[in-house]
């Protein structure tokens, strides 16, 4: 690696992970499937000397985001650290914790914006696949709260195989709930979700006529919800920029204060990654061999070496590669030119013979390391 | 947006400075975009007390131009600003 490629642009977004802590137990958590506990999460103040760095840094955004983040007390002084290193502060949460006056200490601390998560637009089947009783009717209780605070506010909807048709009334819920955007994310298969992926896999139908519904639904909503979505990998031929590029514009911080280039790269075998309790972002950021390892393109292996897209998607997503070939160094296997291209379709034929049963997640019950 | 309308940011939109890349950028749910360098003179004088004609007699002053000018194109800018959500008239 060149000495230009070390010296990495700023990053332009920060995912504070505050907790593994969770009411629910959705099947494709992104979490690690070593989830850790309360005695083991950063402190206040501590996020708020890790929020001020990373402001100096050049971070514009804070993702605050869990676990369930409402699931610490301390989430206002959390929120009033961001704000007041000037951070521009974004509530990841599943809605399910936070009544009326819970939420008006937020707004207070000054909470910019809300994305609330929901499983399904029907609500058993959303409280089946999040492994929460009451769970959906709790969320739409909430979203009104913060409609009410004047606050603009985002619907996360994971879909998958067991929801992904009832996408039109997703698109529906979004415009009840007075959401000004819709992001329709499909699961990603690593961690939780690799150990489900023949519960939650899409058919090709499913997948056609999701995007059918959704670019219809942008032209009749045009100026009143925005649709955010993108093809899940296991029918694409190419893979996407995962995170913008390994260190280039994002990093996560988890709950106990180690610096990840993505949520999900604390799973990856062979890494240190620095902890910030000791370690300043900056220096982390600049200096650590994690960040600095799959950053630029030296470390590509063919076909992304030769390739002419590789400053595009930066060889795709580490997590996904390592995930399916075993090693993260590899080409994402999404991208059609990956020797390992064709264990999508197996994935893809396989699940089409499974059933729906799930592995919830909870602590201290990883699954078993899924094969291929 | 006429002249005696007093612009705000809503909830959830902010501009600041980035100093880390020299310049300044509105941020606004899942986006951010940097404003050129006549909407940033505006933007900056935008708190949710200045009216527009006020924000005109601060620019008319500042940059020594005719006021009625100034008015009309800066009402223009907020009307655009305005339909994309970034200003409201408050
Ligand atoms: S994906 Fe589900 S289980 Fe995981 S943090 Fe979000 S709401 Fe909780
Ligand atoms: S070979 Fe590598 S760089 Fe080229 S498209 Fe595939 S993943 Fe991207």
């Amino acid at each position: 690696m060149t000495g230009d490629e070390m010296r990495a642009p700023p990053p332009l977004g920060l995912l504070a992970e505050l907790t593994h802590r969770c009411p629910l137990r959705c099947p494709y958590c992104s979490n690690p499937t070593e989830l850790h506990r309360a005695s083991r999460e950063l402190d206040a103040a501590t996020w708020g000397r890790i929020f001020a760095e990373a402001s100096a840094l050049g971070v514009l955004q804070v993702h605050l985001s869990g676990g369930e983040p409402t699931a610490r007390r301390d989430l206002p002084a959390i929120i009033r650290h961001a704000v007041s290193a000037g951070l521009y502060t974004n509530l990841i949460t599943s809605g399910v914790l936070t009544d009326e006056r819970r939420f008006a200490e937020l707004v207070e601390a000054g909470l910019d914006h809300v994305q609330l998560s929901v499983q399904d637009a029907e609500a058993s089947s959303a409280d089946r696949i999040g492994g929460y009783a009451g769970g959906h009717a709790r969320k739409l209780r909430f979203a009104p709260i913060v409609r009410a605070a004047g606050l603009p506010l985002t619907l996360n909807a994971v879909v998958h195989r067991q929801n992904l048709d009832r996408l039109p009334d997703l698109i529906e819920l979004a415009l009840t709930l007075g959401a000004g955007r819709l992001e329709v994310a499909h699961v990603q298969y690593y961690g939780w979700a690799l150990r489900n992926r023949a519960a939650l896999l899409p058919t090709r139908a499913q997948l056609d006529a999701a995007t059918d519904t959704v670019n219809r639904a942008r032209d009749e909503l045009k100026g009143r919800l925005v649709i955010d979505y993108v093809v899940p990998d296991y029918y694409a031929t190419l893979p996407k920029a995962c995170m913008g590029g390994w260190g280039r514009q994002f990093l996560a911080v988890s709950p106990t204060g180690l610096a990840l280039p993505c949520h999900a790269a604390e799973s990856l075998p062979g890494f240190t990654f620095p902890d910030l309790r000791t370690t300043s972002l900056q220096d982390a950021w600049n200096n650590s061999e994690a960040f600095n390892r799959f950053r630029g393109t030296a470390w590509m292996p063919e076909p992304c070496r030769g390739c002419a897209r590789k400053e595009q998607d930066w060889g795709g997503c580490r997590c996904q590669a390592f995930a399916l070939t075993g090693d993260a160094a590899n080409t994402d296997p999404a991208c059609a030119l990956s020797p390992h291209h064709a264990l999508l379709d197996l994935a893809v034929r396989e699940a089409a013979e499974a059933t729906h049963e799930f592995t919830y997640r909870e602590m201290g019950r990883a699954p078993a390391p899924a094969t291929g | 947006m006429d002249g005696a309308a007093v612009p705000r940011f809503p909830r959830g939109v902010r501009l600041r400075e980035d100093a880390a890349r020299g310049r300044w950028v509105v941020l606004a749910p899942e986006r951010a975009f940097v404003p050129d360098d006549v909407a940033l003179e505006v933007l900056k004088l935008v708190d949710g007390e200045r009216s527009v004609g006020g924000i005109a007699d601060l620019l008319a002053a500042r940059f020594d131009a005719p006021r009625e000018v100034i008015e009309a194109d800066i009402a223009e800018m907020l009307r655009d600003l305005a339909e994309r959500g970034v200003v409201v008239a408050g």
